[in-house]
């Protein structure tokens, strides 16, 4: 596979002809690093978010949570809050068993309570539903909801789950005894084994990759609209996948899909928090049925931390065989996944542990075996968000501690051990030890250029005599190999539907065009992006090419935007209804210029006559003789229009070098990222800029995660981050200024060969900071967050459990 | 009780709850969306305004504090359709992907170069330190700055 290391190539190239260009803003097709069209609107105030929308006669809806994680609930007095003078009406879960929606089907094949109806089974569940004339009445008639609640012992450590004698939390279940939700297995456990017994070197760790919440700064919200005349439901709601969000409220509220649209306006970040249906969703459409009016609902920070969709908990236990000199042999981990109260983990339904069965990551294994637990805790549920890619960010941050355990353990340098191991270019395509096939990658090029960007040995040199100093530095580094695109529908879908996105384009008579998708951009640029491909697939300007997304009214089927698929997914659905239109353009140009189809030739924008140039017809032509009366050859129906479903052949497999470079102060035990050096192979790069911004987004979640956000429960259950006051994120003074690189290999089985971006940089940098700070410190295991107090306890020989309060 | 807020150049009297919070008065009251809110603690940012050129945060002033003085949004930094350098700078060099913090990043980063034209990296990250941006990494809102600021000299030399 060829790599090219200084430029990138051209979008809409096949990939077996790729010749790569430089792209420059001034590329006259439009593509490259365009300023985004979405930002005219941003810049000036003119989003339109959620809960910038007000429509006639709207009203507010609050939500009364539960104080604690796990009680029986005695009585509800809703009397003095349904007295208040500005409430429209108070719901209950009674009210909801009445209608048949107390309980929602959730992602994972369990079911959600939406309001309590018996007990609560976590801090911040919903309880009751408020719908006043404004929010602030709203909010004062929580208050005024008398609620008799019955304690009950909490399981809050999913390592005692499943204890005998554990509170039992779903007892709402048939026959349920214990905490036990899934057993899940991937790879040839007798093989791996035999690689381990037979293996020099074997290193283990047990790690934690905490619970961590995506908190985009816009919350959730939705605002229900049910028209009495004629039954249609306009949802406007902050969702990723708009379509399936309809689909689902057609089949949990027995409304007829084609009277309900779901309609994403502008999205203030997701990064996979707005996958799910939340209670609030369904109590906002309850709400508007109830009262008939619209009925607006949206969280506040503390309801979007405790109660919606986290990230993570994994509890793993990792192990990695090598011969002597260092070359890896085998991998194997058990994990037990902490669900919280109801399993609700958004991913593809047939993989109860997402894709984490990646993790023999970017390495040549001989054999590789996980078995993962999954298990219910008194705590949000979730577990599959915050740009995970479906658990790859787990699966990465094993693979790359374990390796980063042994070499401590041998003393063999980290970089080194990497570029012995790393997977070589004539290895591609690549199938693992536990059956995914890579689809291409130069991984030794990409980590010797990061190393080169960061100048490795001197690094060293430097480390070496700060610590002769008593200082302490650390240069951690991290290879990953991302899985996106997803996914083949005869391996994954999501509740029975299939993974496909479409994409529909029509060419208007003056030749300006309409692009539209089933993905929602959440800030991705897809307006931009989108309109892109089809310029360069057509030669039409991006300016004069709207892109519609985000209304299910407008646009076709498909599961919309999250595992950075929209790129690898809905980009190859633009990429073939462009060649689509291009193939009835000929038709017609043909017609047009009263020569067969196959005396034509494209050039960018425009056919002509074989041997004469000019002879043509541009597509602005092409279409306004498509829309007239042009006699055209029998069958073709005129007009300048084209629909597509893509279904992905395979995964792609974007892949990236990651090295970060950390200060820390012996004192106070305080991380400081000084450099983060990131290259990045996504395959072909269609807005530069826009893919460097991306990274840029990842690296700081990385360094968050790595070092700050902590989302952590006291013994009864309390959640100890529930605001950004504890919570904390990454701002400008934590995040050095990020040095990028970049290779390109593009993918073989896409159209124009893109791989995606989007959570690259969120699923390799979390490793690379944590090897970082314990190559600063001498540690071998500390688990995230390495926040001062815990560096500080880590370098004394006691790193804590960070997803229990400090006791 | 009764307010005036000059919001923009234009004064607006309204009569108001004690309670009402600014974002509130300028979102629901005065249907100025470009503020957003984020957080309700202070440490978000998203609904910074110019409170007499100030940067506050709009979710811990209340209305009745705004009460007979001047407030700037983002809806009051372009002049008709001629963008202020801030907003020019980020559109520019990509300094925005969702664009909910944007308009808070950019007040605040409007301030920071009324007061200094021509900031360093570090004045930069540490005039927006209280304001959280998850989408961007705040590289591309530094180099937002500098362009802003490169392009107001430029005007400015113009003008000498």
């Amino acid at each position: 596979m060829s790599t090219d290391t200084t430029g990138v190539a051209a979008p809409g190239t096949p990939p077996t002809e790729v010749a790569p260009t430089q792209v420059c803003a001034s590329t006259p097709m439009g593509y490259g690093s365009m300023r985004r069209k979405e930002d005219a609107r941003f810049i000036r105030g003119q989003g339109r978010y959620l809960d910038d929308i007000a429509l006639p006669g709207m009203l507010h809806g609050a939500v009364l949570r539960s104080p604690f994680a796990h009680a029986k609930i005695v009585s509800i007095d809703t009397s003095a809050a349904e007295a208040h003078p500005k409430v429209k009406a108070v719901i209950t879960g009674e009210t909801l068993a009445g209608l048949g929606l107390a309980w929602m089907p959730t992602l994972s094949h369990d079911v959600q309570a939406v309001l309590a109806t018996d007990k609560v089974r976590f801090q911040g569940q919903e309880v009751a539903f408020v719908v006043a004339e404004d929010r602030y009445s709203a909010r004062d008639a929580l208050a005024l909801i008398e609620v008799d609640y019955e304690p009950l012992d909490a399981v809050i450590d999913a390592r005692k789950a499943l204890d005998e004698g554990a509170p039992v939390i779903r007892d709402d279940l048939d026959g349920r005894t214990d905490n036990h939700i899934f057993d899940w297995e991937a790879g040839d456990s007798a093989a791996t084994d035999d690689v381990f017994a037979n293996a020099d070197v074997v290193a283990s760790c047990d790690m934690l990759y905490p619970r961590v919440h995506p908190a985009p700064m816009e919350t959730c919200g939705s605002i229900a609209s049910m028209d009495p005349v004629t039954g249609k439901l306009t949802v406007y709601t902050t969702t990723q996948a708009p379509h399936a969000h309809r689909t689902i409220y057609a089949l949990v509220a027995g409304l007829p899909e084609h009277k309900i649209q779901v309609i994403s306006p502008d999205i203030g970040g997701g990064f996979g928090n707005k996958v799910g249906i939340y209670p609030g969703y369904v109590c906002a459409v309850v709400g508007t049925i109830v009262t008939g009016a619209p009925v607006k609902w949206v969280e506040d920070r503390s309801e979007n931390l405790m109660a919606t969709s986290f990230a993570r908990d994994y509890h793993m236990h990792g192990e990695i065989a090598s011969t002597k000199d260092g070359k890896l042999l085998g991998v194997r981990v058990k994990v037990l996944a902490d669900h919280g109260a109801f399993n609700g983990t958004a991913q593809p339904s047939k993989m109860p542990a997402g894709l984490f069965h990646v993790f023999s990551g970017s390495y040549d294994m001989a054999a590789a075996h996980c078995a993962v637990t999954g298990v219910y805790t008194n705590k949000a549920p979730g577990g599959v968000a915050y740009a995970c890619s479906f658990r790859i960010t787990e699966a990465v941050y094993l693979i790359e501690r374990l390796v980063d355990v042994l070499a401590h353990d041998q003393g063999w340098d980290p970089a080194e051990l990497r570029m012995k191991n790393l997977l070589k270019p004539e290895q591609f395509p690549y199938t693992t030890a536990l059956g995914w096939e890579y689809d291409s990658g130069d991984y030794p090029t990409t980590l010797q250029k990061a190393l080169d960007i960061a100048g490795y040995a001197e690094l060293r040199r430097e480390q070496a005599a700060k610590r002769e100093r008593g200082e302490l530095m650390g240069i951690g580094i991290a290879f990953f190999t991302e899985a996106v695109g997803a996914g083949p529908r005869r391996t994954m879908d999501i509740l029975g539907l299939g993974m496909a996105d479409g994409a529909e384009l029509r060419v208007h008579p003056t030749g300006k065009a309409v692009l539209r998708l089933s993905c929602m951009s959440q800030g991705q640029g897809h307006v931009t992006t989108f309109a892109q491909i089809v310029a360069e697939e057509l030669g039409i300007s991006p300016d004069d090419i709207e892109v519609v997304q985000g209304d299910t009214d407008q646009t076709p089927f498909g599961l919309g935007t999250y595992g950075s698929r929209s790129t690898p997914v809905s980009g190859a659905a633009t990429a073939i209804v462009a060649r689509k239109v291009r193939e009835r353009a000929k038709i017609v140009a043909a017609a047009m210029l009263e020569v067969s189809p196959d005396d034509l030739e494209w050039e960018k924008g425009r056919f002509h006559v074989a041997g004469d140039p000019s002879a043509s017809a541009a597509i602005a032509d092409i279409a306004m003789a498509a829309h007239s009366d042009l006699e055209l050859p029998e069958g073709v129906e005129g007009h300048l229009d084209a629909t597509c479903v893509y279904n992905p052949p395979n995964l792609t497999y974007p892949c990236g070098a990651y090295i970060c470079v950390v200060d820390v102060d012996k004192g106070t035990g305080q991380a400081s990222v000084r450099r983060f050096i990131a290259v990045d192979d996504c395959g072909v790069r269609i807005n530069p800029m826009i893919v460097e911004g991306q990274v840029h987004g990842g690296l700081a979640d990385g360094v968050g995660m790595a070092l700050m956000q902590l989302m952590a429960f006291d013994s009864d259950g309390n959640h100890l981050g529930a605001s950004f006051m504890d919570y904390l994120l990454p701002t400008a003074m934590e995040c050095p200024s990020w040095e990028l690189g970049e290779t390109v290999t593009p993918s073989p089985h896409h159209p124009i060969g893109a791989k995606g971006v989007g959570e690259s940089a969120t699923v390799g940098s979390p490793p690379a900071v944590v090897n970082a700070v314990l190559d600063a410190i001498g540690v071998r295991h500390a688990d995230m967050p390495l926040t001062p107090a815990h560096v500080w306890r880590a370098m004394r020989g006691e790193p804590i459990r960070t997803d229990l309060a400090i006791g | 009780m009764q307010i005036t807020v000059t919001v923009n150049g234009t004064a607006h009297t309204r009569e108001v709850e004690p309670r009402l919070l600014l974002v509130h008065f300028l979102r629901d009251e005065l249907r100025l969306t470009g503020t957003h809110w984020g957080c309700d603690t202070s440490n978000c940012g998203v609904c910074v305004v110019q409170l007499d050129g100030q940067p506050v945060k709009s979710c811990t002033v209340l209305a009745v504090m705004a009460d007979g003085r001047e407030v700037r949004t983002v809806e009051g930094l372009a002049r008709g359709a001629e963008l202020d350098p801030i907003q020019q700078g980020f559109s520019d060099k990509h300094g925005l992907q969702c664009g909910f913090c944007t308009p808070g990043m950019m007040m605040t980063c409007r301030a920071l170069l009324d007061r200094n034209p021509d900031p360093s990296d570090t004045e930069i990250r540490v005039a927006i330190s209280g304001q959280i941006c998850r989408c961007t990494g705040y590289e591309n809102i530094v180099r937002s700055v500098h362009a802003a600021a490169e392009i107001e000299r430029a005007a400015q030399e113009v003008h000498q």
